[in-house]
C-alpha cells in the first residue's frame, strides 16, 4: 500500500504548489491591485446595450440527449480498462464475455445511428 | 504522516464541498461544488489503494454525469426564490420528517455490527495492493465470476439509450439533413448551364431560371436539384 502511495506523492506535491499559487494571485489581486466597485461592474455586459433577459434559460432537450449517449460510452470504455489489463487470465470465457457486451451495446449504437440520433439538424 | 494528513484535508474539503452542494443558492454552483466533492472522493479511492474506481470517479462522475447534471439544472427552469417562499409553512412539519428519519438512521447505524464470519466468508478477498493492481483484481473477477452481472450491466446500458432516444428524439418537419450520398452522386451537367452571353446584354430575365433551365429535367427535379444547391450552400 505505502509504495502505491509513493507514486501519488508527486500528484499531491502537484496539487499543492497549484493551490498555493492560485491562492497566491486571487490574495494578491485583492491585496495590491485598486479596488473602485460600482453595480456596473458587475452587470452583464452584452455589447453595449442592456441585458435582455435572464442567462439562465431553458436548454434544447438535445443537448440532454448528447450527454447521455456520451455517458453511455464513455461507461462502454470504462469496462474495457480492467478488461484489457487482466485478458490473459480470465482465458476465452472472459473475452466472449466482453464481445458479448460489445454486441449488446452494438446495438443500441445501430439503433440511434438508424434514428439518426447522433446528426444534429 | 502525510496520508493522515492527505485523508483528513481530503474528507474535510469533501464535507465542505457536499455542504456546499445542498447549501448554495444557485444550482449551478451546487454543481461545481459536486465536482469538487467528486475529486475529493477521487483522492480518498486512492488512499484506499482502490485507483480504478478513483480514475473512473473523475472520468465518469466528472467527466459526464456533472456535465449531465449542468444541463438538467439548466433544462429545469426553476424559479428559485418562488420556490423558497412556503419555507415558514412547511418547516414544522418537514422538520418533524427529518428529526424522525435521523432518530431511525441513528438506530439502525448504533445496531450496527460486523458479522465476525463475514470477513472469512467473502468470496473473494482483496488481494494485497502489493501483489496485484486493483484494476487487474477487478478485471479477474468481473468478466467471468460476475459474468451475468455484468452483462446485465450492458442490458442497463442498451435500454438507458434507448430510451434517452426515444425520449427526447423527435424529428422536426421542414429539416433538411445532409446526404452525403445525393452529394457526391450530382454531376455538374445536372446543375450547371453554360450559356453564350452578348457582349453588353446579359440573359435579362432568364437570370433567375439559369440553375432550374436544365434541359430535360422534369420540373420536380429541378425543383429537387435547386433544394440540393441551397443545401450546399
Amino acid at each position: 500500500m505505502q509504495t502505491l502511495l509513493l507514486e501519488y506523492l508527486p500528484i499531491l506535491i502537484f496539487i499543492g504548489i497549484a493551490g498555493a499559487i492560485a491562492i497566491a494571485m486571487v490574495m494578491a489581486a485583492f491585496v495590491a491591485g485598486r479596488q473602485k466597485p460600482y453595480p456596473e461592474k458587475l452587470s452583464a455586459y452584452e455589447c453595449g446595450f442592456e441585458a435582455f433577459d435572464d442567462a439562465r434559460r431553458k436548454f434544447d432537450v438535445r443537448f440532454y440527449l448528447v450527454a447521455i449517449l456520451f455517458i453511455i460510452f464513455d461507461l462502454e470504455v470504462a469496462f474495457l480498462f480492467p478488461w484489457a489489463v487482466a485478458l490473459g487470465d480470465i482465458g476465452v470465457f472472459g473475452f466472449l464475455s466482453m464481445v458479448v457486451f460489445l454486441g449488446v451495446l452494438t446495438v443500441g449504437f445501430i439503433y440511434e445511428w438508424m434514428k439518426g440520433a447522433l446528426e444534429w439538424e | 504522516m502525510i496520508t493522515a494528513l492527505a485523508f483528513y484535508m481530503f474528507a474535510g474539503v469533501l464535507v465542505a464541498s457536499a455542504t456546499m452542494v445542498i447549501a448554495a443558492r444557485n444550482p449551478v454552483h451546487s454543481v461545481l461544488f459536486l465536482i469538487l466533492a467528486f475529486f475529493n472522493a477521487a483522492g480518498l479511492f486512492i488512499l484506499m489503494g482502490a485507483e480504478f474506481l478513483a480514475m473512473i470517479l473523475v472520468i465518469v462522475y466528472v467527466g459526464a454525469v456533472a456535465v449531465l447534471f449542468l444541463f438538467v439544472v439548466m433544462m429545469l427552469d426553476i424559479n428559485f426564490a418562488e420556490l423558497r417562499q412556503g419555507f415558514q409553512r412547511y418547516l414544522p412539519i418537514g422538520g418533524l420528517v427529518g428529526l424522525v428519519l435521523l432518530v431511525e438512521l441513528m438506530l439502525v447505524l448504533g445496531a450496527w455490527v460486523v458479522a465476525p464470519e463475514a470477513a472469512a466468508l467473502r468470496q473473494a478477498p482483496t488481494p494485497d495492493a502489493a501483489a496485484m493492481s486493483n484494476t487487474e483484481a477487478l478485471g479477474r473477477l468481473l468478466y467471468t465470476r460476475y459474468a451475468y452481472l455484468f452483462q446485465a450491466s450492458g442490458m442497463v446500458l442498451l435500454v438507458a439509450m434507448i430510451g434517452a432516444i426515444v425520449l427526447t428524439l423527435r424529428d422536426r418537419p421542414g429539416t433538411r439533413r445532409q446526404s452525403v450520398a445525393v452529394q457526391v452522386a450530382r454531376r455538374a451537367e445536372e446543375t450547371l448551364e453554360m450559356r453564350k452571353v452578348a457582349l453588353g446584354q446579359g440573359i435579362g430575365e432568364e437570370k433567375g431560371v439559369v440553375t432550374h433551365g436544365t434541359p430535360g429535367l422534369r420540373p420536380a427535379e429541378a425543383a429537387k436539384t435547386a433544394t440540393e444547391k441551397a443545401e450546399v450552400r
